[in-house]
């Protein structure tokens, strides 16, 4: 052996410790980065479940259907291989987590207990409460705690990554990266490091996500020269609670378990929502999708809330809402399989679910689009640099099912790991080779950043002020519904926000734990990535998934059945398309309504 | 109408080797608002309510939804976590403060990473011997799964170390969270078989028999875990372990 291979993994959701389970269990090494302690990460908001098809309902289901309803939910998207092979490997998946220890929901036998979810007419998802993705952060956390106590794992809680290294032919040969307490700015070597950095909500202002799903290291690598696909496919989620910190969100396992999303049938009906009979509400999903119902996946649900609300003017009298409504599922069964998403609603609205229907309105919840990765290894463009989990755009197309997200995180980091560990192991030198003036020049670029952000004491523009205006425009023109006129205003915002961002007003100059710094920081590559979505989004004339263009209201395979990839040239955002693998499954239209 | 507001006291300390002092915010008022929206607010226009230009308070945040346990803070006096703090149902002024059991950092941030070494003590995991494909895990009856389900929904936010009279800095007990996790791999089919180790790491100083059963954790918890009972059943645990190891040598 030539010599010991040097991981490092950035993000520690269910992707990043799946990697790293997996590299240290092959012996190697991992240096473990993340924002927050990891059993914090943003993994732990899952709600739901995760999906496999076990097939112990008697249903019929196979891992086949699985891939179908994947392939089809996304609008023919996808790279069909990869999104095979993980519905494949998905009821293996189920079977290593319960090992772990994850408290799924269990069957009067003792075998685990499956729900329905969007987008399919199976009991496919495998679920811990109504707080799976907390259940399965914990157990993957828990087996890379076993791995620390036995030095295979170091973590480096509390530091931010900043950019990737790169040696002059453009391989990367480690991280810089920020402590978020002493603010010092540091370089780590490694062969190969896997990017599992989540979610990229804080672009949109309020969305369902945790408050670090800034996308800021996709961003960061991106501007070094990382390609980034189908950024313009974000998810919008029908059913959450509007808030002005964030929005919370109410699973779709509340529909799931036999929950109804309706409206009084009388515009502005004043009664209260339990006040009003049966026979005078208007369970439009119910009666637009007969055969789905209220599980039609979220892009249309996410639609047709807002034909009611904007286009029907049927929304709940006073404010864009609809109900979503488990009052009438048995008390035993809302404790037993819902109770997490219910105490939240109860929390923060100060309403019980238990009896009155729930106010509810979409909000921005994921983003199928990421870092471009292979077909075959979860590899990026850059050499060494890998990526797993939300932060990639492999496994979903268009429109992300429910509870395909989990799924694909845990197989997804599953391949990195080895892979990235495979790629070390072939490396000729590995990165103790690497001159230290390489490392020297990244550390000294990041420094001079920092620097140049605390030392600027003219700013007149507040970061949260900037990031407020950003979240706001796109939530109005990038996700729901898109029409071109308005994206190109949105492109003119953008600009005009990161104009002003080189104005900023630090308010804190400080060297300890100045989480201000940090922020704007990642707010500079906020702005970047939002051109990359919004520019994506602009330049698709058609309607696929979640991106719904009224004036383009087709699919247009001809002309766009094909992958986006977004570049960055010295400053210039530039879009170039590759043809998606579509071998497997034959195209066909995509309806949800009776007749599909 | 002049805007409702309302006054927001923080406990403001830039290093830990750095002195304490007080900030008063006056904040509009709004619908709904919890305190990391207040904490927003601050950063947004951060000036004191007599006018001083301060600085954004410093503070952790992830899920504001009270599952990732990184908010947990004193709001008036009682150790909670700040995103399902809502401002129409407290105190006002409002007073924030940073747990005190915990290494300060800065403003209301403070250093928890002792609970996850903890954990880490006391081999809180299930030792599965790869990630290989080996079929299903064990059998579980509904029943084991609602216990376990309760008690694995710790989000280690250290309010039940907050309010223990136990943990102190003469004494290093572990404190109810430690010691309900281990509860939890014990019960578990797998875990079991290996509670030897764990129990070993709860005798002895700092282990469960600092425990001097105040019971305040349980009314703090903001999972409602049955603390209590975890420590009780732990305690029982520990002492046959404790007969046995002496019997039986180790
Ligand atoms: C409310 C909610 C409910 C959901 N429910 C479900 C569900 O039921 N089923 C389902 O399949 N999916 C669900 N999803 C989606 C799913 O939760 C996420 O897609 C998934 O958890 C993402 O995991 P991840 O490992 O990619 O990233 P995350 O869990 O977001 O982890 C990212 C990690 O990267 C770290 N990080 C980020 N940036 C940096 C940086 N610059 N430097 C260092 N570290 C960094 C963070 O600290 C963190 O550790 C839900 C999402 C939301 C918002
Ligand atoms: S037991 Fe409860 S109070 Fe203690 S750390 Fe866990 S969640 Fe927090
Ligand atoms: S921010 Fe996660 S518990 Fe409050």
């Amino acid at each position: 052996m030539k010599h010991q291979p040097k991981i490092i993994i950035v993000g520690g959701g269910l992707a990043g410790l799946m990697a790293t389970i997996r590299v240290a269990e092959s012996g190697v090494p991992v240096e473990l980065f993340s924002i927050v302690p990891v059993k914090r990460s943003h993994s732990v908001c899952a709600q739901g479940g995760i999906n496999a098809a076990k097939n112990l309902k008697g249903e019929g289901d196979s891992t086949w259907k699985h891939f179908d309803d994947t392939i089809y939910g996304g609008d023919f998207l996808a790279n069909q291989s990869l999104v095979k092979a993980m519905c494949e490997a998905a009821p293996a998946i189920i079977d290593l987590l319960d090992r772990m220890g994850v408290m799924f929901n269990r069957t009067p036998e003792g075998l685990l207990d499956f729900r329905r979810f969007g987008g399919t007419l199976f009991h496919r998802t495998a679920f811990a409460g109504a707080t799976t993705g907390q259940q399965l952060l914990y157990a993957l956390d828990e087996q890379v705690r076993r791995f620390e106590s036995e030095d295979k794992v170091k973590k480096f809680e509390g530091w931010t990554f900043l950019s990737a290294v790169l040696d002059d032919e453009g391989i990367c040969r480690g991280i810089c990266a920020m402590n978020l307490k002493t603010m010092e700015i540091r370089t780590f070597p490694c062969d190969a490091a896997i990017f599992c950095t989540g979610g990229v909500g804080a672009i949109f202002g309020r969305s369902t996500n945790s408050v670090v799903c800034t996308g800021s290291a996709q961003s960061a690598l991106f501007q070094q020269g990382a390609y980034y696909a189908n950024g313009e496919f974000i998810q919008v989620h029908p059913t959450a609670i509007p808030g002005e910190d964030k929005c919370r969100l109410m699973s779709e396992s509340a529909r799931g378990e036999g929950g109804r999303v309706w409206v009084p049938k009388a515009p502005q009906d004043p009664r209260r929502g339990k006040d009003i009979p049966e026979n005078e509400r208007f369970y439009f999903l119910e009666e637009w999708y007969p055969k789905y119902g209220n599980l039609v996946p979220r892009d249309v649900a996410t639609r047709a809330i807002h034909k009611v609300v904007y286009e029907m003017k049927m929304g709940l009298v006073g404010e864009p809402a609809v109900y979503l409504d488990v009052s009438h599922i048995p008390r035993e069964v809302l404790e037993r399989k819902l109770e997490g998403i219910l105490e939240i609603y109860e929390k923060f609205v100060g309403v019980d679910p238990h009896v009155e229907p729930m106010k509810v309105f979409p909000a921005m919840h994921y983003t199928m689009g990421g870092l471009w990765v292979d077909n075959e290894n979860q590899a990026t463009n850059i050499p060494g640099v890998y990526a797993a989990g939300e932060c990639e755009y492999q496994y979903h197309g268009a429109n992300r099912l429910g509870a395909n997200s989990l799924v694909s995180c845990i197989f997804g980091g599953g391949i990195a790991g080895p892979a990235a560990v495979r790629y070390a192991r072939s490396l000729a030198r590995g990165c103790e080779a690497t001159s230290p003036a390489v490392y020297e020049r990244e550390r000294v670029r990041q420094q001079d950043i920092s620097d140049a952000l605390l030392n600027q004491h003219t700013g007149t523009e507040n970061p949260l002020t900037i990031w407020r205006q950003l979240g706001d425009v796109m939530t109005e023109n990038v996700t729901v519904i898109r029409y071109n006129a308005k994206l190109q205003a949105t492109l003119v915002k953008i600009d005009e926000l990161a104009d002003r961002f080189t104005r900023i007003n630090l308010q804190d100059r400080t060297q300890w734990a100045n989480q201000t710094l940090n922020f704007v920081r990642e707010l500079g590559n906020m702005i970047v990535l939002a051109k990359v979505i919004t520019m994506g989004a602009l330049a698709r004339n058609e309607t696929r998934g979640a991106h719904y263009k009224p004036e383009f209201p087709n699919r247009d395979d001809a002309n766009f059945l094909k992958t986006t990839i977004a570049r960055y040239n010295g400053g210039d955002i530039q879009l170039a398309y590759e043809p998606v693998d579509t071998s497997l499954l034959p195209l066909r239209e995509r309806k949800y309504t009776a007749s599909a | 109408m002049p805007e409702k507001t309302f006054i927001v006291r923080i406990k403001r300390q830039q290093r830990p080797d750095e002195s304490v002092h007080w900030e008063e915010y006056e904040l509009r008022y709004r619908p709904y608002m919890n305190v990391i929206i207040c904490l927003r607010d601050i950063a947004e226009h951060p000036f004191t309510r007599d006018g001083k230009e301060s600085s954004p308070v410093t503070y952790d945040a992830n899920c504001l939804e009270e599952i990732c346990g990184a908010c947990a803070m004193l709001v008036n006096g009682q150790p909670r976590q700040a995103c399902t703090a809502l401002v129409d149902e407290l105190e006002k002024p409002i007073r924030l403060e940073p747990l005190t059991k915990f290494p300060l950092v800065r403003d209301l941030q403070v250093d928890r990473s002792s609970m996850f070494e903890n954990l880490k003590r006391t081999k809180c995991w299930i030792p599965i011997d790869g990630t290989y494909d080996i079929g299903p895990g064990p059998r579980m009856s509904p029943e084991t799964q609602e216990v376990g389900y309760t008690l694995s929904q710790c989000i280690s936010c250290g309010n039940c170390l907050e309010i223990c009279p136990k943990v102190n800095e003469n004494s290093h007990f572990v404190g109810a969270a430690i010691v309900s996790q281990v509860r939890l791999f014990n019960m578990h089919p797998t875990g079991k078989m290996h509670a030897g180790p764990r129990l070993d790491a709860l005798m002895g100083p700092g282990g469960i028999e600092d425990c001097d059963n105040a019971q305040n954790c349980v009314k703090v918890c903001p999972k409602g875990i049955p603390l209590t009972e975890s420590l009780a059943a732990v305690n029982g645990q520990v002492l046959r372990h404790a007969v046995k190891s002496f019997v039986f040598g180790k």
